[in-house]
């Protein structure tokens, strides 16, 4: 444990740590532009630089240089003053003049440093130099006069996202950043290329020139479009959401989000349900009505029908909140007929350590084996990726997979594609695993087919032999996608015992026995083909999408950013969404929509704020209480058993920018899903 | 005993008479006949406000927002988004002036000069809503007194 002495003040420090890193823990400020704390240290921008006593007659980058013991360094000495003045004064020797129309004016590192330790007036005379800017896509705005060659965005894309695309070419003056062979930035993480940018050479499309960040009003909430439940701030202006940031959380997204998460914004705006609407009898369309026409026709069009026959649905972006009242309000009519897997999947709900992200995202980077089931993590949810990718980075794990073979920024074995190689790879391994730790990751989808329950049973059986459960240890994971989905099975949203299940409840629409559907934001699966035309079906939610296409009624809620919420995210750590903005025209926060309905229906439910719904939450689920804490699982038995198909396993994000009904209505996501989706696809055709 | 004089031989009021007198007849008169005549006023007078041009036509406003920043009276309300060439515009460059309080900050804001306070003071109108200026407006003016502005900060521009 070397000790150390900054500006006087004694720190001990872990050996390794840099003197940056000690200054940090005790609150000196350092300036800095190419150190990162989550990417290798290149000291090129020498910005760091302190004085050592009794070492080096020059000053010293703090960055890279170690602790050791003894060592007595200061930060405020002339010659550290003069140094960073000296380096500030080169940066902007080639820097533009350009901060009024810089979208990153205003929380700029360069701009705030230069204020804080730079000359106050230029020397330098002579002509600035011009680079050439760089195309990278949809998403990412570049304006490459104004790079200070940090290469914190070559290293970003080069270790996290594991895309190594981006590089420095030339020497000296020549120096740039760019793309060796013209080619876009193919990673799903490449939004966050933009917050790592000290300067503003990589700045965000769709943000350009829309707003600066003083006048932006910020909400630290929870994002939706995957179930990792990433921390982000949402930055609105009056009614408009204007962009997402992430949040840092060490335990779930650490500072990065995925470009869905990020970028998925502009979708809020567009084919939203802004009044309820009703289909007229005769012309077969959806008619503007009020609420209470809205109400009265659910109440004439609900008389006679019983329990048994009512069935419920709920979509992947829903809160928890809502669920609870949707599932109070079926539980008046006695009816068990509701499930929150539109996917179609089919696994046992009982235990949850059965459907539960288990191992905890953070505890990747325990495992020192790593098993991915018919999965595309990169998809289905990029920031596990990310986590997997810096596990590997750091003791190089031995990683499988079983099921179809894409890149996912790292090697693997590839060993197998269905259920028979699974098994056959549990047996031949069962007794030689050297693992202390290990994990499989199973994917969302592998359970969407009819053998469902009996590879639930096959996955316990092998987490069993290939020694993922120990004593402080479960490696044992389902990957979800819906950020609604492990809140929903918490709670018990999955058809009771003599309930239906949703193909159930899809094939008794046909048949008839199902005459009443709720569609609480079911936007999945498709609606308007799979739903009979005899029954009632009430659609309430955000965007007009698949499941308003088929509705009866349609009751106009609001989309994440503007309720509060709990979301559980698949580790099962409930988190707290915030209200950023007001919901459009006459829709409404939806526990509320629901809560009206059960008074007009005569099935009033038990609560009137959303405190009173919480704590009748709290009551039953005691370990939702706990924010943002892991309550762990037991371990138990799960899955039925029965003969699994040999059928391969089938990832299914087909496309990983059009996967929920905010991202379908979002122009950004159009123009990715554009360029990135379809040119590898043409790609994939011309090799062929 | 001086006061007593003073009052009963009445100078004060002498004293006042001949200073009218003086004012009748013997100095220049200081009224003028305002709609058709009008005072001096100084380069640095702030009036109407005025969105430049370049000489070659081009608007100078960037969007940087520094004015609606620094505005105390939240007067100026600006959105902007990328033009057809890329460049930064605004799309919507309002001004409150009943919110005004005239006090010159954003001309000082802004680093290319784009809005000024004219010399013109007499823009009064007989609705409250003639006074919410658009970009439209605003222009205009600029192009109507580009001559005098241009002028004025020339006159200026030493002592800044």
């Amino acid at each position: 444990m070397p000790k150390i002495t900054i500006n006087g003040k004694k720190i001990d420090v872990a050996p390794g740590t840099s003197i940056l890193q000690a200054a940090e823990q005790l609150g000196i400020e350092i300036p800095r532009f190419c150190y990162h704390d989550k990417l290798s240290v290149p000291a090129n921008c020498r910005m760091c630089l302190v004085e050592i006593e009794g070492g080096p007659p020059k000053p010293v980058a703090s960055c890279a240089m170690a602790c050791g013991e003894g060592m007595v360094v200061r930060t405020d000495s002339e010659v550290v003053k003069k140094a960073r003045k000296g380096v500030m004064e080169m940066l902007l020797i080639n820097h533009p003049l350009d901060c009024p129309i810089c979208d990153q004016g205003g929380e700029c590192d360069l701009q705030d440093q230069a204020m804080g330790y730079g000359f106050d007036r230029s020397r330098f005379a002579e002509n600035k130099r011009a680079v050439p800017d760089k195309e990278l896509g949809p998403l990412i705005k570049t304006v490459m006069t104004r790079c200070i060659n940090c290469t914190r965005c070559v290293r970003f894309a080069e270790e996290i996202a594991g895309t190594p695309v981006l590089g420095q070419m030339n020497r000296g003056e020549d120096a740039e950043i760019g793309t060796f062979i013209d080619q876009l930035v193919q990673t799903e993480l490449s939004g966050n290329l933009i917050d790592i940018c000290p300067v503003g050479a990589l700045t965000s499309k769709p943000y350009a020139f829309k707003a600066r960040s003083w006048e932006l009003r910020k909400t630290e909430t929870i994002d939706v479009h995957d179930a990792v439940g990433s921390n982000i701030r949402i930055d609105a202006r009056g009614r408009e959401v204007m962009r997402v940031l992430p949040r840092l959380h060490e335990d779930v997204n650490e500072e990065w989000i995925s470009d869905r998460t990020r970028f998925a914004y502009d979708g809020l705006n567009n084919q939203r349900i802004d009044r309820p609407y009703i289909r007229n009898k005769d012309s077969g369309k959806l008619v503007e009505a009020t609420w209470d026409e809205a109400f009265d026709f659910i109440k004439t069009k609900l008389k006679g029908v019983k329990g048994e026959q009512m069935a419920a649905l709920v979509g992947d972006l829903v809160e928890l909140e809502s669920i609870v009242a949707l599932k109070d309000l079926l539980g008046k009519y006695a009816s068990e007929n509701m499930d929150c897997r539109t996917d179609g999947a089919q696994f046992d709900p009982a235990q949850r350590a059965g459907y539960l992200f288990n191992s905890t995202i953070a505890g990747i980077e325990e495992a020192d084996a790593i098993l991915i089931i018919g999965a595309n993590p990169r998809w289905e949810a990029p920031l596990i990726n990310a986590r997997i990718r810096k596990t590997w980075m750091e003791k190089r794990i031995p990683i499988g997979v079983i099921g179809e073979a894409v890149d996912l920024t790292y090697p693997y074995h590839h060993a197998g594609t269905n259920m028979d190689d699974l098994v056959k790879l549990a047996k031949d391994y069962a007794k030689k695993v050297k693992a202390e730790k290990p994990l499989i990751i199973v994917g969302s989808g592998v359970f969407e087919r009819t053998d469902g329950m009996a590879i639930h049973q096959a996955l316990y059986d092998a987490a069993e032999k290939l020694g993922m459960i120990k004593e402080g240890w479960n490696g044992f994971n389902i990957l979800h996608r819906a950020a609604s989905r492990v809140g929903a099975l918490d709670v018990g949203f999955v058809p009771g015992k003599k309930g239906k299940s949703f193909k159930e409840i899809v094939d008794g629409t046909k048949d008839g026995s199902i005459k009443a559907l709720y569609l609480l934001g079911a936007d999945e699966f498709p609606a308007h083909s799979e739903i009979g035309w005899k029954t009632f079906v009430i659609y309430q939610g955000h965007h007009g999408d698949h499941g308003a296409a088929r509705a009866d009624v349609i009751l106009p809620g609001s989309a994440y950013s503007e309720k509060d919420g709990i979301y559980v995210n698949m580790e099962g750590r409930p988190q707290l969404a915030k209200r950023a903005v007001f919901p459009p025209g006459e829709a409404r926060e939806d526990w509320k929509i629901i809560r009206a309905l059960s008074a007009v229906l005569n099935k009033t439910l038990p609560y009137d704020t959303q405190a009173q719904l919480r704590s009748r939450i709290y009551e039953e689920w005691t370990h939702l209480e706990n924010i943002d804490v892991v309550a762990q699982a037991q371990w138990k038995k799960f899955g039925k058993k029965g003969k699994t198909l040999k059928a391969d396993f089938v990832n299914p994000v087909r496309n990983f920018y059009l996967t929920n009904a905010i991202c379908r209505a979002s122009d950004t996501m159009k123009a990715c899903s554009e360029s990135f989706v379809r040119q590898t696809q043409d790609v994939l055709e011309a090799a062929e | 005993m001086d006061n007593f004089a003073r009052s009963f031989l009445l100078t004060e009021i002498v004293k006042g008479f001949l200073l009218t007198l003086k004012y009748m007849f013997f100095v220049p008169k200081v009224t003028i006949n305002y709609p058709h005549e009008k005072g001096p006023i100084s380069p640095r007078f702030r009036g109407e406000h005025a969105l430049r041009r370049y000489p070659n036509g081009e608007e100078r406003c960037i969007a940087c927002k520094l004015c609606e920043a620094i505005c105390p009276a939240l007067a100026i309300t600006i959105e902007a988004e990328p033009r057809e060439d890329g460049s930064r515009r605004t799309t919507r460059y309002d001004i409150d002036m009943t919110k005004c309080i005239y006090c010159g900050l954003c001309q000082e804001a802004c680093p290319v000069d784009a809005i000024v306070e004219g010399p013109n003071f007499e823009f009064a109108t007989e609705t409250r809503e003639e006074l919410f200026y658009n970009k439209d407006k605003l222009l205009e003016n600029g192009d109507r007194w580009e001559a005098q502005i241009a002028a004025n900060l020339l006159a200026d521009a030493p002592y800044r």
